[in-house]
């Protein structure tokens, strides 16, 4: 055990006298990773109770998930809106990125601000203000108000991400494309595009996340024949422990971490070509 | 520096000639700028009429009494009403508490994590990732089901004999605390960790150089410097707080009622607008409150990239 003696930092601390910040560490990186982890297994139970480890196992809370048309048609809802949701708000926050970063008017910053207050705006506010808003327009329980509201709330981390994307780009190379007699849109989709690629992709990924999991707005603005997967779960929360909900949170973790597998993926191809 | 002013020589001034096309050209650029600005107006567009016109719609409402004229009745309800009032306190306590236990549990780790060398780090990174990717509505039921009664932490905790009957941890304070400070937890290390990972190490080299016990250098060199990281993450665990719906209301069981939770049975089983209206525009106002102090003396920017990135 020499090494506890030895130094940790430029500060001379030793690794033993640090030891406490090592235990500490590693139980919160259990904690934080393990509550979300363990559903997994417990959706296999064949008890009630959700027993872990499970004392038998069986896949009969999927086989009720998969058998049940209410729950069946809230994911083809979900899955739905959320791609909708991911093709609108995309390339029109990318263009407000661009158009934002390349115009330069007084007011975009002004402009920026307004972009980031589906950010700021509590969901709660949000979500009875569109209630409100799609009564008069009678947009509520349809699918395309769900995608329009899910792209709002969309908007700031595509204009966020896309924005990032842009500032570590160099317009000088638009510009010599169309000195070179390209016209400004082709400049922008051949040259432009390709560069702030991986942060299109982040973008489009994360706001088909911010779609499919989202509740509070959802709440209120589905429901009749389009409710969401997400909604019918926090009301089925909301009643009694279901453990059919083990099943169906086993199957979002699973859509999730395969979304994030895929950004870093695409992401790492960029540095790769850097 | 009279060269790089707008004020040219005389000896280099243009001919004439082109001098007449400068407005042309100008009025073009003008237009360019405006042209490219438009790009953005159907997501501002979208955003005005589904967020801000219906939100401004709400203050309106939350200045109208039950007989339909102005009248500051909703608002009023606020300050007379034991209920209104405890129920703002429970909000604070809910928030402050979870901000402080984010602020406890996740420097430490942060701390941690910004020492390992680079592929541990981005190992030990994704402890912290996976649960911010996963849909908080996994997360609260995930702990709803470890802490209930029969639960996972009761069978365990009884059987190590840690305690003899199973304790209440959920549909109360201590669960809404557990489920929100795993939520927020998040947001608050990416952006200390972000901080501690900028800082330059030759900094606590020379501290300890110059006498200071490891202790003394990380108070006086370390960590002021990470207290921009360290603010920006509180402010938005606190933020976020304030208004937070799903977790309150599944693992508090009804016991822990924040405002978020009021709006809601107030439009869903009541259908008093008004009153949702005015602690919606309470909240909001309370947020953007925040938001501007803390503005004064951070840079947002770095809150909103904290945020999702």
């Amino acid at each position: 055990m020499t090494w506890l003696k030895r130094p940790a930092t430029e500060t001379q601390i030793t690794h033993g006298q640090r030891l406490w910040l090592y235990v500490l560490s590693v139980i919160i990186m259990i904690l934080l990773v393990t509550p979300t982890l363990i559903v997994i297994p417990m959706s296999f139970s064949d008890s009630q109770y959700l027993e872990f480890p499970p004392e038998t196992w069986s896949t009969r809370w999927y086989q009720f998930y998969f058998g049940s048309p209410e729950w069946m048609r809230a994911t083809a809802t979900s899955l739905k809106v959320a791609v909708l949701t991911m093709i609108v708000a995309t390339p029109m926050g990318v263009l407000a990125a661009y158009g934002l970063h390349a115009s330069g008017v007084a007011f975009v910053r002004a402009a920026f601000v307004l972009m980031l207050t589906p950010m700021m705006v509590p969901l709660v506010l949000v979500a009875i203000g569109a209630f409100y808003a799609y009564v008069q327009l009678k947009l509520l329980y349809t699918i395309t108000g769900l995608v329009l509201a899910h792209t709002v709330l969309a908007m700031p981390l595509v204009v966020i991400v896309t924005g990032s994307a842009l500032k570590s780009y160099d317009m000088a190379q638009e510009n010599a494309a169309r000195s070179l007699g390209a016209p400004r849109w082709k400049a922008f989709l051949t040259v432009t595009l390709p560069q702030i690629k991986f942060g299109v992709i982040t973008a489009a990924l994360l706001s088909f996340l911010t779609s499919f999991d989202e509740v509070v707005v959802a709440m209120f603005i589905s429901g009749g024949d389009n409710p969401t997967l997400t909604r019918n779960m926090f009301n089925a929360l909301r009643d009694q422990i279901d453990p059919t909900i083990a099943s169906i949170s086993t199957i979002m973790i699973l859509v999730t971490t395969f979304m994030m597998v895929l950004a870093q993926t695409l992401g790492r191809d960029r540095r790769a070509q850097d | 520096m009279q060269a790089t002013s707008d004020t040219k020589p005389e000896g280099l001034s243009p001919p004439a000639s082109t001098r007449l096309n400068e407005d042309g050209l100008r009025r073009d650029g003008r237009l360019e700028r405006l042209a490219l600005f438009g790009l953005s107006s159907p997501a501002l567009i979208l955003i005005l009429v589904i967020l801000v016109i219906p939100v401004g719609w709400l203050f309106y409402v939350s200045f109208v009494g039950a007989d339909g004229s102005f009248s500051l009745e909703n608002y009023e309800r606020m300050i007379n009403r034991k209920s209104y009032r405890r129920i703002f306190y429970t909000t604070f306590q809910v928030s402050f508490l979870t901000t402080g236990l984010c602020v406890l549990i996740g420097y430490p780790l942060a701390y941690f994590l910004s020492q390992l060398p680079d592929r541990l780090a981005n190992i030990g990174l994704i402890t912290v990732l996976l649960p911010f990717w996963t849909s908080l509505l996994v997360r609260t039921y995930a702990w709803l089901v470890l802490l209930q009664k029969q639960g996972l932490v009761n069978n365990w905790a009884i059987s190590l004999g840690l305690w003899d009957e199973p304790i209440k941890m959920v549909h109360n304070m201590t669960g809404t605390l557990i489920g929100m400070v795993h939520i927020m937890l998040p947001f608050l290390i990416l952006p200390v960790y972000g901080s501690m990972r900028a800082i330059n190490r030759d900094l606590m080299k020379a501290a300890s150089n110059l006498g200071a016990p490891p202790r003394r250098a990380f108070w006086d060199v370390f960590f002021p410097l990470t207290m921009p990281g360290l603010s920006a993450g509180a402010l938005m665990v606190f933020i976020l707080c304030l208004g937070f719906f799903v977790t309150p209301a599944v693992l508090g069981g009804g016991k822990v009622i924040m405002v978020s939770m009021k709006i809601v049975s107030n439009i869903e089983l009541f259908v008093n607008w008004g009153a949702a209206s005015a602690l919606g525009v309470v909240l909001l106002v309370l947020t953007m409150i925040i938001l501007w102090v803390a503005s004064r003396f951070l840079k947002l920017e770095s809150l909103a990239g904290g945020g999702h990135g």
